[in-house]
Parts: C-alpha cells; structure tokens; sequence
C-alpha cells in the first residue's frame, strides 16, 4: 500500500511538472491555433540554464527566477520578432517556424553543454528525504508538488478574476469577437507566448534535480506535454491541469508495473480518453 | 439634413475567397436609426462586419465624419467610435455577464478605470435585467437575455454608431418590442447611431428613419419606410400582402 502512495506522490510531482509545460501550450494554441513545437526547447533551456546559473552564482533560488525571465524574453522576441510576420500566412508556416526553432535551441544546447546527462543538486534544505507514511520520501519532490499547486492556483486566479485574464479567455473562445470589442489581440498573445516559454523554462529547472537534463529531452518532453493538452483539451486551465495530472500518475505507474509498456499506456489512455470525448476531458466544441 | 456621419462608398469585400460586395454606397446621418434588409446571402453581415473592420475592404472607401477609417482593423474601429453587435449574439459561454459589459470598455480601462466601471450603469439602465444577471455566465443566459448583453456590451464602447445585426434572430415579439424600444431612447438621449440589419423586415420598417435594400451584394433600393411601402416589388417581396405600416 505504501508503494502504491509513493508512487502517486511521484506522479503527483511528474504531473506538476507537465501542468507547467501544458498550461502555456494549450493557451498558445487556445488563443492562435498555433502549436507551438518549440515549447519543449524552452523547457530544455531552462534546464540547462538552470546548471550554468547554479554553477556562476552558486543559488537554486536565484536559477529558478532568473531564468523563467530570461526564457520569458526569449519567447516574447521570437513571437514579436518572427512569429508576428507569419500571421497573415497559413498556420502551418507558424507552426513550421516553431519546428525550425526547436532545432535550433536543440542544436545550441549539444554545442554549448555536451551530449552527457546532467543533473542539478536540490537546493540547500530540499535536499534531504524526510519521513512519510513510515518510510522516507524526498522533501524536493514535496516542493515540486506545492509549487505546482501553487502555480496552478495562482492561473486560476489570473485567469479567472482579472481583467487580462477575461481578455485571454474571450480571445480563446472568440478571437474574432474579442478584437471587435477593441482588445489588442496580437499583443495578449505576445503576452500569453512569453508567459507560456517562462512556465516552460521553469518547469525545466524545477524539473533539472529530478530528471537531469540530456539531448533529445526537449521532444521527448514536448511529446508528453501534446498528449497532456490533447487529453486535457486545447485552451482550458482546469483541461491542461487534471490532464496533467492523469498523465504523470498513468506515466508513473506504468513506468513501475510495466516498465516494457510505459509509453504504450500512456497513449492508450490518450485513445481511451479521445473516443469518450474527442474534444479532451475539459475542451468544448469543435470549431 | 445633416451632413453624414458614416459614407461608404463603392465598398468592395470578400468573405473567404469569395466576394460578397461589389460596390456598396451607404451614408448614415447623426441620430438616425438606418436598416438595411434583403434575403438571405445579400451580403447584409458582410457590409457591417467590413464597416467595422473585421472583414477588410478590398477596394472602396469608408469614412467616420470625414476620417478615413478604411483599412483600419477592427480594435481601432472600435476605437473611433463604431461599435458591432453582430450575428448570432458571439456572446462568451464561460464569462460572466459584468465580465462582458467590461471587456466592451476594454479600449478605455486602462486609462479611465473608474470611468468604465460607472459605465456599466448605462446598459444596466437601458436593459435593467443584466442587472440581475451580473455574475451569471454568458453561456446560461436565454436568447433575449443574450442579444441584450450583446448590445450592452456593445454600448460599453461609447459608441457613435451601432452596428447591430439581426438581433430579433430567434426572439419573441415581447423582447423584440424591448430591444426596439431601448435602442429608440438611446438614439433620443445619446444622439446615437445605429445600423441595423434585419431579417423581421415588419420590425425594421417599424424602427427605422431609411431602409436600403440589399440583393446579390449591392444596394438595390433606399428610401423611407413609407416609401418603401409605396414601391409595389417591396411589399410583395418581403412583406406579403394587407400589410399596412401600422403593423
């Protein structure tokens, strides 16, 4: 029974994690219907900037907020600078765009840090495992789970009870509408595109401790992160985040009990959940 | 009478690939209730939704008191001062009703907060029953109920001119009265404007001071009620017969 609820409580953690991937994604594409490939190159960045910022002035702290704003400006000058041209081409160059960048960031990252994993320390206090339901339990991966929760709490909140959030949420259910009314629409999504890179290079040095960081970790991730938001539902908060959450416990569990089918659980899970609801748990009509 | 407040001319647009006007005239005076009515596939939707910049004209011009406005996209149309109610409400299912009438204001919020949030007291005036529904969402709403939060939000831009779609679509008598009422006071109180698209041509020739007639894309008649009445093609076509204006 223990293993079993130390099992979830990683899932748990995983799923945290992938909430921060997904939320920016499934807002990115609720609001553009861009997909936007490079978002796992953001969390992969955040990563390994995470390494050469804890190594230059030697704080977890100072890593996990300085980079989420060096990614976040990232993000905002590949929208405003690339992106935004392609806006009156068809979605496939946008999207094709992002492709071209997810490659780019891959390739800069085996030249500047190497093909080896690599892994972060926990910071100073999180390092340790402290007793849990009569056996021991990583602190690190406690935190993990309280700032997702965190995090997650706090979109709600945005999303839900501020004026830009209800600018984000009519845009996603009604562009066309939304900039009739006078919003900026361009603007909100070089807004929502910089904000979901800055998640996503967060969840990278959250994730650095836990999951190391290696090549081929940006597609492997971004891949997980498409299955989340395709269960969850493109555009929705409450979608991305229990889609989280069934994905890191069905990839835990699966990675534990049978190790020779992890993947292969995940996707069935992703197939049981489209031929239930096609749209995803929380997505709405099909547009 | 007055000089023109809103002049289309020779407006030519396209939905998809497809052009849909071939060379509109229109003018709208200050204070006057213009509707334009036609069949279905007139190009009615078209004309509003490219006055407001959300389809771009591609070729003609249109002015605003003399501005030329064409070209613009729709968030500085809206800006100067013309606002869209357009078809099928566009009401948003997960947003609140005040959550509306506050977006509709959006272009002034971030300079005169406090302004936009006493603004909400107009549209509660002229449609009292968004009062009520403040924190309800847009999605549980009736479609009377919608079409009057569509045309408060509309309003929350301050607008000159209203651009307002078919909003009898699919309501009882009652709550057309309502809404044909509301927009007579406003255009008695605020001076404003309104363009209205109509397939109720019986309420349209009720509300309105001129009717253009759309077919196929261009404007095929214009003139008063009365006179539209007068003209023997009309009432045959879009009335029927023993129809007399009174209704």
């Amino acid at each position: 029974m223990t293993f079993y609820l130390l099992q979830a409580l990683n899932g748990l953690a995983y799923g945290m994690l992938l909430f921060l991937l997904a939320a920016g994604l499934s807002l990115i594409f609720g609001l553009m219907e861009v997909v936007n490939l490079a978002h796992g190159g953001f969390y992969m960045l955040g990563a390994y900037l995470a390494l050469s910022a804890v190594r230059w002035t030697g704080s977890f702290w100072i890593a996990a907020i300085a980079v989420p704003l060096v990614l976040g400006a990232v993000g905002f000058l590949l929208e405003w600078e690339f992106l935004r041209p392609l806006y009156r081409r068809t979605h496939l160059d946008q999207i094709l765009l992002t492709f071209g960048f997810a490659f780019v960031f891959s390739d800069l990252a085996r030249w500047w840090w190497g093909a080896d994993v690599q892994s972060l320390a926990p910071p100073p206090g999180l390092d340790r495992s402290i007793p849990l339901l009569g056996t021991f339990f990583p602190s690190y991966r406690l935190f993990v789970i309280a700032l997702g929760a965190a995090m997650a709490g706090g979109l709600w909140l945005g999303l839900g009870r501020t004026r830009l959030g209800a600018m984000v949420r009519a845009g996603v259910a009604n562009r066309e509408m939304a900039q009739a009314l006078g919003i900026d629409i361009g603007l909100v999504f070089t807004g929502v595109f910089a904000f979901g890179a800055a998640l996503a290079g967060l969840a990278g040095v959250i994730a650095a401790p836990i999951q190391g960081v290696f090549p081929g970790v940006d597609f492997e991730t971004l891949i997980v992160t498409l299955i989340v938001v395709v269960v969850g539902g493109l555009g929705t908060l409450p979608g991305s985040f229990w889609g989280s959450l069934l994905i890191g416990e069905v990839d835990t569990f699966g990675k534990t009990l049978v190790p020779q089918m992890a993947l292969v659980v995940t996707y069935l899970v992703m197939a049981a959940v489209l031929i239930v609801r096609p749209t995803g748990l929380f997505g709405g009509r099909p547009r | 009478m007055t000089a023109s407040l809103l002049q289309v001319s020779g407006l030519v647009a396209r939905r998809g690939s497809v052009e849909v006007l071939h060379g509109i005239d229109l003018e709208a005076r200050p204070g006057e209730i213009l509707a334009i009515i036609g069949p279905n596939g007139a190009g009615k939707s078209t004309l509003l939704g490219a006055i407001a910049g959300v389809y771009p004209a591609r070729a003609g011009r249109i002015t605003l008191a003399g501005r030329p406005i064409t070209g613009l996209p729709a968030e500085a149309v809206v800006r100067l001062g013309i606002s869209l109610v357009p078809e099928r409400r566009q009401v948003w299912s997960g947003l609140t009703v005040r959550e509306h009438l506050l977006l509709g204001g959006y272009h002034r919020y971030w300079r005169h907060r406090s302004e936009v949030r006493a603004d909400v007291a107009l549209p509660q005036g002229i449609f009292p029953r968004l009062l009520d529904l403040d924190r309800r969402l847009g999605g549980s709403l009736s479609g009377g109920e919608q079409q009057m939060l569509a045309i408060g939000r509309g309003l929350m831009a301050r607008p000159r001119i209203l651009l307002l779609d078919e909003p009898s679509l699919g309501l009882g008598p009652l709550i057309v009265r309502e809404i044909v009422h509301a927009l007579d006071r406003l255009r008695r109180a605020e001076g404003l404007t309104v363009i209205l698209v109509e397939q109720n041509v019986k309420a349209a020739m009720a509300t309105a001071d001129r009717v253009a007639v759309m077919e196929r894309g261009r404007i095929v008649l214009r003139g008063t009620p009365a006179e539209l009445l007068a003209h023997p093609g009309i009432k045959a076509a879009y009335l029927g017969k023993g129809y007399e204006i009174a209704g």
